[in-house]
């Protein structure tokens, strides 16, 4: 029973682990690339809950063929690729900042802006 | 026939109006064709609103697939109400934009300035106008991005490490919004807002429910600058540049509102939050968040964060009225919503004055300015009545209805709050009014002169619209009633 829920889940596993690494990446790093990195983590682990939530079983790719009659919803599939498109212009933004912070500052790390932005 | 389409043009327009602002050349004419869009946009949503007040329903099939499979635009009341209020502080806020954007922003980055702006407008209408859980979040994360650009576009240089700040919250909380749709969709297999109210009825006390819930509360909650989520907010307002400001200040966290009220009482029902503990959660951090911004606003030393500050205070308001959820909670927070939005609109364009004459809106700068800058501080003082709640603004009548609607159910405590925070409210615009009138100026400030009629205009307009709304709340109340009669009808009529 239990070997049931830890195995035959095994993908909202991967899917809970990746989500906490991610948001405790953003939360607990200083440096900025990283907390950007973290934060893709985070939201890449939504897109494989997302196909997750799709998959029939024995379902196959949603292409319509006489050979088959299963097939994956494709709903999802279309959601999160429009959630990628979302999180590469997220992250592509957040990039962009950070180079401007680096220009403005001359550092990425969170604590070392703080210091600057306090001494004025 | 075109009364069918309204939804969607309000959309359409400035989506395909931003990419031409984009290539235009830099200068006066990208203002001018997004102010044409703009004042568009008002009449569409104004015309909308009076299709939909009669509690009639727009329904529009994105690309002819019926709902529930297709994307729904569905306008009633509610919609219609915030859609107004966006667009109309929009279409305000450009007359204003010409000078201080010219001041504040580089002339090389003007047209992608207004493209951005138009954008995040886009974004903001677009919340307002869709009945698709889904799309509701693309939506949200179109105005979200836009607007961490736009914040990143003022000119100090930690207006990029507040962008940064905001991105990274805003990034998580839309995340922990899609994650919740997610949840929500495994248990229903749909995506339409009425649909999905249909379907979660018989199985609200599923776990998977319960737990998408959550994750969109709080998703919400942190666009929604909700007290303990509201660090993002300060810094944000403060550094963005003036006419962001006024156009985030006014119209960003009560669109955030208005998708908590869709999502709690449209797609949930009152039914679950009666079975939840969701209404105490909202009165609980509705209490805190109302005093401790207050309390927080009154040691700020710079009036641009004293009023965001003041602004999460007001918020929390709101939800302290859902949090009673009752018709008169629901109609004193969309009232609030509408004058909150002449308030803030008009403190900030004051602040936007002042920081186009002083270039700060810290307190020592601004010391005795009130005799060489008169109509600036004297909206600020007008509005700042409104923001406290005395009676002939229109900030009076959000206060009134709050107090109704606590009395209806009698909670005392509440009653108190509300009364509290309008004490702190009078501290915080006192601080202000001091600094300005009561403090010696210094012998540099002769040569300030008051804000050009450019600015002062929009300014002034907001601020009559205060004290108009203050007497006149025939529009308002009304308005506001019959939306929260929907969001309550909608709820109870399985």
């Amino acid at each position: 029973m239990m070997i049931d829920i830890i195995v035959g889940h095994y993908n909202y596993w991967v899917v809970v682990f990746l989500m906490m690494a991610g948001f405790y990446t953003v939360i607990s790093r200083g440096n900025l690339i990283k907390k950007i990195a973290g934060l893709n983590i985070f939201q890449t682990s939504v897109f494989l809950l997302y196909i997750s939530i799709g998959y029939v079983s024995e379902g196959t790719t949603p292409i319509i063929d006489e050979a088959y009659m299963t097939y994956s919803n494709p709903l999802p599939h279309a959601m999160i690729l429009t959630a990628i498109v979302v999180g590469v212009s997220t992250t592509a933004l957040g990039l962009a900042l950070v180079v401007r912070i680096k220009e403005a500052y001359g550092t990425i790390e969170e604590d070392e802006i703080h210091d600057q932005d306090r001494s004025l | 026939m075109i009364e069918q389409n309204l939804s969607l043009l309000l959309v359409v327009i400035p989506l395909l109006s931003a990419p031409i602002v984009a290539i235009l050349p830099n200068g006066r004419i990208p203002w001018l064709m997004t102010l044409i869009t703009t004042w568009t946009c008002l009449a569409i949503a104004g015309w909308q609103l009076s299709v939909v007040i009669d509690g009639s329903i727009i329904s529009y099939e994105l690309g002819g697939w019926a709902p529930p499979w297709g994307i729904e635009y569905r306008i009633d009341a509610v919609n219609a109400f915030v859609a107004l209020i966006v667009s109309a502080i929009a279409a305000i806020t450009l007359p204003y934009a010409l000078l201080s954007v010219e001041k504040e922003i580089p002339l090389k980055q003007t047209s992608l300035f207004y493209s951005l702006f138009l954008l995040c407008l886009v974004g903001l209408l677009g919340i307002t106008q869709t009945g698709d859980v889904f799309n509701l979040f693309v939506f949200l994360e179109i105005s979200s991005l836009s607007s961490y650009a736009l914040i990143a576009m003022g000119e100090q240089r930690r207006a990029l490490t507040s962008a940064y700040q905001y991105l990274i919250m805003g990034s998580i909380g839309a995340t922990f919004l899609l994650i919740g749709i997610g949840l929500v969709y495994v248990e229903t297999g749909t995506l339409n807002m009425l649909d999905l109210q249909q379907r979660l009825h018989p199985i609200l006390d599923h776990r998977t429910v319960h737990t998408g819930f959550a994750f969109i509360v709080v998703g919400i909650a942190l666009k929604l600058a909700l007290f303990p989520l509201h660090l993002w907010l300060p810094n944000a307002y403060k550094y963005s540049p003036s006419v962001i400001s006024v156009f985030l200040a006014a119209t960003a966290t009560k669109v955030a509102v208005y998708i908590m009220l869709r999502m709690v009482f449209t797609v949930f029902s009152n039914e679950f939050v009666r079975i939840t503990p969701t209404t105490h959660i909202f009165l609980l951090l509705g209490i805190f968040g109302v005093i401790l911004a207050s309390v927080a606003a009154i040691y700020q030393t710079d009036v641009k964060r004293l009023l965001a500050y003041s602004s999460i205070a007001q918020v929390s308001y709101m939800v302290l009225g859902m949090g009673l959820a009752s018709t008169l909670g629901i109609t004193a927070t969309l009232v609030h919503v509408f004058n909150h939005a002449l308030m803030k609109g008009a403190l900030f364009m004051a602040c936007g004055a002042m920081v186009y004459r002083v270039g700060s809106s810290r307190f020592f700068k601004l010391n005795g300015l009130g005799r060489q800058m008169p109509w600036t501080f004297t909206a600020i003082f007008i509005a700042g009545l409104s923001l406290i709640g005395i009676p002939g603004t229109a900030g009076f009548i959000s206060k009134w209805y709050f107090m109704l609607a606590a009395l209806e159910q009698q909670s005392w405590i509440i009653v108190l709050v509300i009364l509290l925070g309008s004490l702190l409210a009078v501290v915080y615009v006192w601080k202000i009014v001091e600094v300005m009138f009561f403090r010696p100026a210094p012998d540099s400030a002769a040569s300030i002169k008051e804000a050009p009629i450019l600015l002062l205009i929009p300014m002034w307009v907001l601020v009559m619209a205060n004290i108009y709304f203050g007497f006149n709340t025939e529009l308002t109340v009304n308005v506001a009633d019959t939306a929260a009669r929907l969001l309550g009808v909608a709820a109870y009529h399985e």
